[in-house]
């Protein structure tokens, strides 16, 4: 299992910090982003990540505008200004729909909340040396079963709302602990074992949202009964419905301050995180490495499992087939973006809000299709994965080597 | 043979499940397939369609009950068999055989008291694994020199893209087709380039890559092919009947009156068959996934290997991404390869890592696919859904070894730094 040592990629997070700060802001920076990496690149890769994504972006606009190439021929100085404008208002749109106001902020927020929760889904399995690519699956199952605590039972909000958050911790649990014990029990890989899960996932989606038990009354269509108000997460601003946001970007916070704690402040954290640093070392340091696969799988289930209880009992209210949107994906993205620290995800998980807040406001103000920020999110992943193209592109340092989380799936 | 006489504990434990397996899967048969359907009925299965040369076939007509009742003695004596002898080396094929028992049991039972056109669905379920198999064939290139290639999904969605885009411009199916491989190739080259050279995480790249396909052809298809319609305009090529071949009975509608998309992936499997395991190329590739630093002690080149196959896998899954739109429909839709290629990347795995392996497993969730087509029609109770998680299961039960281990190349997702 353990890498030969040529590699020089020095795993950065359980690296021991050689001098403890009492100041929890430079302690949290040197948990994020490893020892032995100074200030300056250590976030010059992420933003210049972040920004030759968008430039790649603005090229794919400006080659997309058909009206525009096609007055490159005839009058170049127009075509010029038609592309620039083009580019400019996308982008404007982008950045308006995102914090220009109190709805933008709102948006940001509630987009932000169940990505988060996903991408700690993932961080936490990186943490420990998983890739839990299973977090859209995970997502579902959470959210089924939050789905059907919420319009099943009739009782207080006070009970109903923690009953069915439970409800969908529990489901994304167990759906991710699967893959755990068999990678514990068979050593049959996670990252097979998710994927699949994930199609299962979706398939039975499909099939249970046609069930007389959790269709709604009266519809054709594959979408469930509608989830109880009092099970419904709480809005900040119940009377302006412009202002959709809602607890769940409260609680993907304590999350993650949770999952923090859980990492750094107690000793299964370590074991997990010793069990990802190396598995043969752990395991004769006398922890149970079957034990911690199951329960790394089944925390990071947990939290996806959330995320999907967030969509439902938050905007959603009712599920269908694809109520997942894609954030189980989204969220590998984010956990790479903000280095597998709970508190990265945090900020990342801001990012992508923003940019699906702003995305959204984007289509509507021009012609540029929200499918961009798909593009410009995988972009900023390559550049944080291959750091060596930051560094071929800007000329600048930028410390480490490529991040290396999984070993393949040869035993 | 030693190996057959001195068997490990293990696989005695294996042998005896399998055998219990066999006698529980008789009684199902039996309670369900044979007795459930007493009364039922015949059931007629059209064994060819009325364009077929042959086309006054009549119709097979199969007794649903006393059929059944017949699987069911066959399966528990294999059963019987199984558990106190075993088949050796026949093991495997004999799964395959009560596979194919149990499957026409089932149909005979759901098809009782009506007609079913039988050669019309087999060939529905050929189709249906084309692009699945060339997915397979695609992941297993990379991962016999220890790429893994996880973006099969994406390749296969750009490779429908570019087919449908090119195809519409130039009016001709056929430079859609060279643009499928092109675009493939092209995401096969950011695949090797990072992973090899930049040594990025090689899942981490497959799924960015699958986000940004995702990505660019549905932004792609908003922005130009939706305001521009004779962008996508749905040129395809139709099927073409090879002459003789097409004409046999049966076999022929199935294999050998289909799309050129068949013909090359069924070429195609036996080519790679044959240089992966009878040539001196294979010989090196597999060498390079197994021990690379053995394999660069006897000088070989293990970056021009995995180089050059990661880019052929490309290639492979553009041009099994064309058979979505230029291959069937013709049009290009937002994300239509819904999960084929993860489809493909479970058959591969079935399939254990080999061709032919994956040929089988491909027409094998092909079959899965297109029955789940047909089940409405049969009206059976038996919701489509679970037909079509049918892979998935199968490849879990695989990957945790329950029945037959598959075994990845060795040093399969490394990086190899040349000292």
């Amino acid at each position: 299992m353990s890498e030969p040592e040529d590699q020089g990629t020095p795993e950065p997070a359980a690296a021991p910090a050689p001098r403890p700060s009492k100041r929890l802001g430079s302690r949290l920076f040197r948990e994020i982003t490893g020892v032995g990496v100074d200030w300056r690149s250590a976030l010059l890769v992420p933003l210049l990540a972040i920004l030759t994504a968008l430039i790649v972006g603005a090229i794919i606009i400006a080659l997309t505008d058909i009206d525009a190439l096609r007055n490159w021929g005839r009058d170049p100085g127009a075509a010029w200004r038609e592309t620039a404008g083009t580019i400019g208002n996308a982008y404007l749109a982008l950045f308006k729909g995102a914090f220009w106001g109190m709805k933008p902020w709102s948006e940001t927020l509630v987009a932000a909340g169940p990505v988060i929760l996903a991408g700690l889904a993932v961080a936490i399995g990186f943490r420990a040396g998983l890739f839990n690519i299973g977090a859209e699956g995970q997502m579902l199952m959470g959210g089924l079963i939050a789905t059907i605590v919420g319009f099943y039972f009739n009782l207080p909000w006070p009970i109903h709302l923690p009953l069915a958050l439970l409800g969908g911790l529990i489901g994304g649990a167990l759906w991710g602990g699967i893959p755990g014990l068999l990678r514990a029990k068979t050593g049959a890989h996670e990252v097979i074992s998710t994927i699949m899960l994930n199609w299962i996932a979706i398939r039975f989606m499909d099939w249970v949202l046609r069930t007389d038990f959790i269709k709604a009354v009266g519809r054709q269509d594959p979408i469930s009964k509608d989830v109880l108000s009092s099970a419904r997460l709480p809005q900040f601003f119940p009377n302006d419905p412009f202002l959709r946001l809602h607890a769940g970007i409260v609680m993907a916070l304590l999350a993650a301050a949770f999952i923090y704690w859980l990492l750094y402040r107690t000793t299964v954290g370590y074991q997990f995180r010793a069990v990802g640093y190396n598995p043969d070392g752990a395991h004769y340091a006398g922890m149970s490495v079957t034990w911690m696969y199951v329960l790394v799988m089944a925390v990071a289930g947990a939290m996806a499992g959330l995320a999907g209880a967030n969509q439902i009992l938050g905007p959603l209210g009712r599920a269908t087939p694809g109520f997942s949107a894609g954030i189980g994906f989204d969220a590998i993205a984010l956990a790479l973006l903000g280095r597998s620290h709970p508190a990265g995800v945090v900020l990342a998980g801001l990012l992508f809000g923003a940019l699906e807040a702003g995305g959204r406001q984007m289509q509507v103000a021009t012609d540029v299709s929200i499918d961009l920020i798909l593009v410009v999110q995988a972009l900023i992943v390559v550049f944080i994965a291959a750091p060596a193209l930051i560094r071929a592109i800007y000329r600048v340092r930028t410390g480490d080597e490529a991040e290396r989380i999984t070993k393949g799936w040869a035993a | 043979m030693i190996a057959e006489i001195v068997r490990s504990p293990r696989e005695i434990r294996r042998a005896r499940y399998l055998g219990i397996t066999y006698l529980l899967l008789a009684a199902f048969v039996l309670w369900v397939f044979g007795i459930g359907s007493i009364g039922e009925g015949t059931a007629e299965f059209g064994m060819a369609r009325p364009i077929d040369t042959f086309n006054w076939i009549p119709n097979l007509p199969v007794p649903a009950a006393a059929f059944g009742i017949g699987v069911a003695v066959a399966l528990a004596a294999l059963g019987g068999v199984q558990l106190f002898r075993g088949f050796g080396r026949w093991q495997n094929r004999v799964l395959a055989l009560s596979f194919v028992l149990f499957v026409f049991a089932f149909l005979a039972w759901a098809a009782a008291g009506k007609s079913f056109n039988l050669v019309g669905m087999l060939r529905t379920a050929v189709e249906r694994s084309t692009p699945i198999t060339f997915g397979a064939l695609a992941g297993m290139l990379g991962e016999r020199v220890a790429v893994i290639n996880i973006a099969i999904e994406g390749q296969l969605l750009a490779g429908a893209f570019a087919g449908a885009l090119v195809a519409s411009i130039t009016g001709n199916a056929w430079p859609g087709v060279a643009a499928a491989i092109g675009i493939g190739l092209l995401l096969g080259w950011v695949l090797a380039v990072l992973a090899i050279r930049y040594r990025v995480d090689q899942i981490i790249i497959g799924v960015v890559i699958n986000i940004f396909v995702l990505g660019l052809t549905s932004f792609l298809t908003i922005r130009i092919l939706a305001v521009n319609p004779h962008l996508n305009r749905g040129i395809k090529l139709s099927s073409w009947r090879i002459p003789g071949l097409g004409d046999i009975p049966v076999i022929g509608p199935i294999f050998f009156d289909q799309t050129i998309f068949v013909y090359a992936s069924l070429i195609l499997v036996a080519l790679l068959a044959y240089t992966l395991f009878r040539t001196r190329w294979g010989l090196q590739a597999r060498a390079v996934g197994e021990h690379p630093r053995a394999a660069d002690t006897v000088g070989i080149n293990v970056y021009r290997y995995r180089y050059f196959n990661v880019l052929l896998g490309g290639a492979v899954a553009g041009f099994g991404g064309a058979y979505f739109t230029i291959g069937t429909v013709g049009r290009f839709d937002e994300n239509m390869t819904t999960g084929r290629g993860f489809i493909a990347l479970a058959a591969m795995i079935f399939g254990r890592w080999h061709p032919v392996g994956a040929l089988s497993a491909a027409l094998i969730f092909g079959f899965a696919d297109a029955l789940a087509g047909k089940l409405g029609i049969l009206q059976t109770g038996i919701p489509s859904e679970f037909l079509l998680m049918a892979p998935y299961i199968a490849t879990l039960v695989v990957v945790t070894g329950i029945v037959g281990k598959a075994r990845p190349p060795a040093a399969d997702g490394q990086v190899y730094v040349k000292e």
